[in-house]
């Protein structure tokens, strides 16, 4: 068995799973976020309405909840929602709730791994697409609708059918100022955006190894944009001291027997990569950033789970150090431990001096919630990971993805830029 | 618990000739922030149907007096991708869709339509050509899982659970109890922890 397959046999009881049969498995960990959180309420208060007893939930010290979509809360309606989120957890007993303005609080798939919240092996239950990102660190992790969060609230437990696994392996180390955003928008143009509808995305090869896990963070997150129903990595000593230096020492490092099989596995040769964009209104729509040179922009925004890690943010300084930003630049990093580290190693003055804005940690507009969403007429380039029609704003602006070296070199021209075309 | 089930269903088509239609686009961001499950109808698919001052788009095939009381969205490749905002099941519900057929659905949307009475049908390519010029109504048997155009009959593949569950009206949850007092008898003869 391959790792998914076996974390979900081990979840499931049964000694030997396959792809494509269907199984009662036990989730370990369930997060709700302040979008799911108040979706979930409501279907608690309809099956209270039917009778359906929901005085308690299967188990408090399994959950957690971030405050991450609508915070600082932009209006009326967000702000209840912050409170109805609020009274929830406390009825039910739910600890872990990482509240904003009240010390560590960030976006949900950040905390995930930051706070180690999810272990590896362990199988993870998000409200939230973007839940796949937690498969970095060896983890079982998927998203789901508000209904089958509920039941899992409930139970412990959901279905799942094993899904089959594609393993793409990389091949040699990334290339200056190319990063992991490039690869899996490459391979995401390359092979469109459901190519893994319900399969396992399934990352291996020195390249891999060779990542920090901030990187490796990035390919599991977009594997969403593919369709995947999970996304993972296998843990190795990276992940083991990434965990014990949150003060993790026992875990179940779950890896793929030697002989794992595989749906399909597909190879990349890093040497191939180079920095990408992904035109408005697709992340399949790639074409190579030196090719878009002459597109200019308004907006450089630099944030979201798989953009404002802190790797991202090293990036994005060593572009900025000792210039000026030429259009609109925000930097919202993705948790407030993150803003702290960025802070003790110096990336905040060089974003500020370069006359970048710092916002506070929040999906912001990344889903053109607030926090500077574009006008009709607006092109903003962007380390977020989707571009759809009024994703960051009126439904006529206009996104290009890119890596956090893209943008930032972007942001120095005003025009789409290749890093290494910077002299 | 109960949903309304859905089993035979007659509606002209509301073709929507898109591949890729994700949720953002089925509801925009602004409408999640209300959580009601009822009402999420008139911002179905707001951005495509209205301009920015609010008035309707005529071109908009759901702003075609034809479309008005269809009961069947006939779209492309992957629908519901992007968020798992289960409001874009509740906007397509509410606004009255029974039934979304198309050649290929993202995974947490497809799910969350079993949760909602919302019948997604998965058909090739070539029946999707035939469906989408359609302009009579058209009848759907989930029963004997098949599509009826004039007097062609076009059989489609779904899950035996999840089929069941829809014409039972069920949910996990409804599903679960369903098995009651199967399950209390398991558990007063075992030593595991309730589960109900």
């Amino acid at each position: 068995m391959n790792i998914t397959e076996k974390i979900i046999s081990n979840a499931s009881g049964k000694s030997v799973v396959c792809p494509n049969e269907v199984l009662f498995v036990r989730v370990d960990k369930v997060m709700l976020h302040d979008v799911s959180g108040p979706g979930v309420i409501k279907v608690f208060d309809r099956l209270k309405n039917q009778g359906i007893k929901v005085d308690s939930i299967y188990d408090p010290n399994s959950v957690w909840v971030a405050e991450d979509h609508f915070v600082p809360s932009p209006d009326e309606i967000s702000a209840t929602n912050i409170k109805k989120l609020s009274d929830f957890t406390h009825k039910y007993g739910i600890k872990k709730h990482f509240k904003y303005g009240m010390g560590q609080y960030g976006i949900c798939h950040t905390l995930s791994h930051e706070e180690a919240l999810v272990l590896p092996g362990e199988v993870y239950a998000g409200g939230d697409s973007h839940t796949n990102t937690t498969g970095a660190l060896g983890a079982f992790a998927c998203g789901f609708g508000h209904t089958d969060i509920a039941y899992i609230l409930l139970k412990g437990k959901i279905w799942i059918k094993v899904p089959e696994t594609i393993y793409f392996k990389l091949n040699g180390k990334l290339p200056d100022y190319v990063m992991a955003k490039d690869f899996i928008l490459q391979i995401i143009g390359d092979r469109g955006t459901d190519f893994c509808t319900y399969k396992t995305m399934q990352f291996g090869g020195d390249g891999i190894e060779k990542m920090p896990i901030d990187e490796r963070l990035t390919l599991t997150n977009m594997s969403t944009e593919a369709g995947a129903k999970n996304s993972i990595i296998e843990p190795d000593q990276k992940v083991v001291d990434y965990m014990q230096e949150r003060g993790i020492r026992n875990m179940n490092l779950v890896k793929g027997d030697s002989n794992s099989t595989y749906h399909k596995i597909l190879e990349y040769d890093s040497n191939d990569l180079q920095p990408l964009v992904a035109k408005p209104f697709s992340p399949q729509n790639i074409a190579v950033a030196h090719d878009c040179s002459g597109i200019d922009l308004d907006k450089a925004y630099i944030g979201s789970c798989t953009g404002a890690k802190l790797e991202d943010l090293a990036a994005v300084s060593k572009i900025l150090k000792g210039h000026k930003v030429k259009i609109r630049t925000e930097i919202l990093p993705s948790s407030l431990s993150i803003y702290k580290k960025a802070m003790d190693m110096g990336f905040i003055k060089i974003f500020l001096d370069a006359g970048a804005t710092i916002g506070p940690p929040t999906c912001g507009a990344c889903c053109g919630a607030h926090m500077g969403v574009l006008s009709e007429s607006e092109v903003c380039i962007s380390t977020t990971n989707r571009n759809f029609p009024g994703r960051m704003g009126h439904p006529k602006s206009k996104t290009y993805l890119a890596s956090p070296f893209v943008v930032a070199a972007s942001s120095l021209t005003g025009k789409i830029t290749d890093p290494r075309d910077l002299n | 618990m109960t949903i309304e089930s859905v089993n035979f269903i007659r509606s002209i088509i509301t073709p929507l000739n898109k591949s890729n239609v994700d949720t953002d686009q089925i509801i925009p961001k602004q409408f999640l922030k209300l959580i009601s499950k009822t009402g999420f109808g008139k911002y179905l698919f707001y951005n495509w149907r209205f301009d920015s001052n609010g008035k309707k788009i005529t071109k908009f095939v759901l702003n075609d007096q034809i479309y008005k009381n269809s009961k069947i969205l006939v779209t492309r490749d992957n629908f519901g991708c992007g968020s798992s905002r289960e409001h874009a099941v509740w906007a397509l519900i509410d606004y009255g869709f029974k039934v979304i057929i198309a050649p290929s659905f993202a995974d947490i949307f497809y799910e969350n339509c079993f949760k909602n009475r919302l019948l997604p049908i998965i058909t090739t390519d070539k029946v999707i050509n035939k469906l989408i010029t359609f302009k009579s109504k058209m009848e759907i048997n989930l029963s004997s899982q098949t599509i009826k155009i004039n007097s062609d009959l076009i059989n489609f593949e779904i899950d035996a659970i999840k089929k069941q569950n829809i014409l039972d009206g069920l949910d996990y949850i409804g599903l679960t109890f369903k098995y009651k007092s199967k399950i209390e008898d398991y558990e007063k003869n075992s030593n595991v922890p309730s589960i109900l």
